[in-house]
């Protein structure tokens, strides 16, 4: 046990540093120059040369590259994460009230697509060529090939110009005090970008707990059981669900990437400002620090999950937790 | 699955009975529900050849009819022509059993020999009722005297027919064994029963209380033939299929699982041995049916495999010279592959 947790946190150091070295050398070879990209093409024209200098002087644009990492990281070390040049306030601050906002976001599709995609998935594996099986593998292989963005579109236009039940987009009404958003507000507000992540990450899951349950109902231990006098959704469940629920937690926990990524796209289409969208206003205006920050916290987030996912496995499967170390007890 | 009426049976049972009070030997040309009504209420002397079996002397018929009976089984598949065009590939019904008909006796171990993946574990679907969506079964089946359709079949499975099956495979691998052996079929029992007689069974078996608290992998090999015993003994079966029970055992492993159906069977129980291993089948089984290109040839009592003048059909007399103790000669290669595995007989 100790040995898992010190291999964890070695490999986790070792994630960060490397995920930040590779933000600072992308955005340094990025062709955006961030003086003009954050001062306006007008503006850098009929800007004095002594001005000019002084604005690159204050985007480290003469500083060279592992020189400004160097500072970065010793100081991230320290608990300081720098201070967004775009945003003009401690990278820490502008994470934190957007990681609120995504993480809402995140958690709601990520749970809802995967109790969704479970379902769906359970349901057309047990009724195998039949309507409802060609009906979920329809929409699965339909949503599959969606642009996240796309369909945020489509649902725009569909529930809020359409029908008008959702606001068009950011987090809160607009033109009230922030002292008087309700919660009511917010979730009204959160609706519509959870359920175009949802509705996408539902493919992924449902398609493939289909196929498992294919191979759990034609397995030799449903076989027996079946001739024991189990009915086949009796076997699904006593014996099914255990074996279903491995690869399908495994597979949500690995696929907080791709909420992550989808919430980039989907915060951008809602105007919602969350972290995604604090990722794309950064890299465009070669914010080094706040994109380093998202950056090393995505990452973070990615690493917990495949973590979470690992140890999962030992929780469900015996195989894997007697092999793993025998040392770990568990009830 | 043809089911007869009440009424026809009852009528049919007066009136076979009546024949065999005023001594009237059965019909062999009346037609073939009849005689199978009939055979069950004739009695017969032992090691007689009747209908297409002859008897062991342990061979009984208890109220007269037979434990198990199966007559004119087929099993076919409906598949797509493989050697045609895939978008012009005509379906068609290929035929894996035919016309097979096999009994089991009250206090029996009838051993089906034949070549591995002649499709003897369809025989144990077909009796269990577990039909693949694209097969075709047809044939009558008698379980305790009473015909059976599928949907009765399947409602036997675990309240009088269970399977004993050839691995560990077949436990969930996910689930401790006890809770597995208790199972979760039986509903009408309470748990608390099926615990205690899940230990009462574990008890019976030499498997410790901590044998249950074990996941299937974890199991050794005699363990786990043991376990799968038990989960079948579990629910009280008056019948036990046994799909291949001894390969991947040692020689004591597979003399000790036949033995325990050899005691299932004392206790006025029927086994439906299904086995490649023809000297293994020959230690214990009583009577051998001799299962090839999809059907029984042969129906014996194991009494007849003493000397090939006693075997009726070719195959089996072929058989009988490929044993090791007789001629050891192969009979034809693809005959039966996978037969005499390296274990020696065990009435050698």
């Amino acid at each position: 046990m100790p040995r898992f947790i010190l291999r964890n946190i070695v490999k986790f150091a070792l994630l960060m540093i490397a995920v930040s070295m590779a933000t600072f050398v992308l955005v340094s070879i990025s062709p955006i120059d961030p003086v003009q990209a954050n001062v306006g093409q007008a503006a850098l024209i009929n800007m004095s040369e002594a001005k000019r200098a002084q604005l690159a002087e204050y985007w480290g644009v003469n500083t060279p590259l592992w020189e400004r990492y160097v500072n970065w990281i010793t100081a991230a070390f320290q608990g300081d994460l720098g201070t967004s040049l775009r945003y003009n306030a401690p990278v820490a601050d502008v994470i934190a009230t957007r990681a609120l906002n995504s993480l809402a976001l995140m958690a709601t599709a990520w749970v809802v697509s995967g109790v969704l995609g479970f379902a769906l998935g359970i349901l057309a594996g047990a009724n195998r060529g039949r309507l409802v099986d060609r009906i979920v593998k329809g929409y699965c292989f339909l949503l599959a090939s969606v642009p996240t963005f796309w369909l945020g579109l489509v649902f725009l236009i569909v529930f809020s110009v359409w029908l008008g039940w959702f606001p068009f987009g950011f987090s809160v009404p607009i033109g009230v005090a922030a002292a008087d958003v309700t919660l009511a507000d917010a979730l009204h507000h959160l609706a519509l970008p959870a359920l175009t992540l949802s509705v996408v990450g539902v493919a992924n899951i449902a398609l493939h707990t289909r196929e498992k349950t294919i191979d759990v109902l034609e397995s030799d231990y449903v076989r027996f059981a079946c001739a024991r006098g189990l009915s086949t959704w009796g076997a699904l469940r006593h014996h099914g669900l255990r074996n279903l629920a491995l690869p399908a937690l495994t597979l949500q926990f690995a696929s907080i990437s791709e909420i992550f990524g989808g919430s980039v796209l989907v915060e951008q289409v809602f105007s919602y400002p969350g972290l995604g969208q604090a990722a794309v206003t950064a890299g465009l205006g070669g914010d080094v620090a706040l994109l380093a920050g998202i950056a090393v916290l995505s990452a973070a987030f990615v690493f917990g999950g495949n973590l979470i996912a690992n140890m999962l496995y030992g929780v469900v499967d015996p195989r894997i937790r007697r092999g793993e170390g025998e040392a770990r007890t568990h009830a | 699955m043809e089911r007869l009426t009440e009424k026809e049976v009852n009528g049919l049972r007066e009136r076979v009975q009546g024949e065999t009070l005023r001594g009237v030997p059965g019909d062999r040309q009346a037609d073939e529900r009849r005689a199978a009504l009939r055979h069950e209420a004739l009695r017969h002397e032992d090691a007689q050849a009747h209908h297409h079996h002859t008897h062991a002397p342990v061979s009984r018929h208890e109220h007269g009819h037979h434990l198990l009976q199966v007559e004119d089984l087929s099993v076919g598949f409906r598949m797509y022509q493989e050697d045609e065009p895939f978008f012009r590939a005509k379906q068609r019904m290929v035929p894996v059993i035919e016309n097979l008909s096999i009994s089991v006796h009250v206090g029996e171990i009838v051993a089906v020999v034949g070549a591995s993946g002649s499709g003897k574990t369809l025989l144990a679907d077909a009796i269990l009722g577990l039909y693949e969506p694209n097969a075709t079964v047809c044939g009558r089946i008698w379980y305790d005297g009473e015909p059976q359709d599928a949907a009765s079949l399947a409602g036997l499975r675990g309240r009088g027919i269970s399977l004993v099956p050839q691995s560990v495979n077949n436990l969930d691998p996910l689930m401790k064994v006890g809770r597995q052996v208790e199972g979760f079929a039986r509903t009408d029992v309470p748990l608390a029963t099926r615990r205690t007689r899940r230990r009462e069974l574990f008890a019976r078996y030499g498997l410790g209380e901590d044998a249950a608290g074990l996941y299937p992998h974890q199991l050794s090999g005699g363990m786990a033939r043991r376990v799968l015993l038990c989960c079948a003994l579990m629910d009280d079966p008056r019948v036990i299929i046994a799909d291949e029970p001894t390969p991947g055992l040692d020689l004591p492993l597979a003399l000790a699982a036949l033995a325990d159906f050899r005691s299932f069977a004392d206790e006025g129980n029927g086994v439906l041995l299904i086995t490649h291993d023809i000297e293994l089948a020959l230690g214990v089984a009583d009577r051998v049916a001799v299962f090839r290109d999809g059907t029984v040839v042969e129906e014996t009592a194991v009494a007849n495999f003493a000397s090939p003048d006693t075997l009726a059909h070719p195959f089996s007399r072929e058989l009988w010279h490929a044993l090791p103790e007789h001629d050891f000669v192969v009979p034809s290669a693809s005959q039966l592959a996978g037969q005499g595995d390296e274990e020696g007989g065990p009435h050698a």
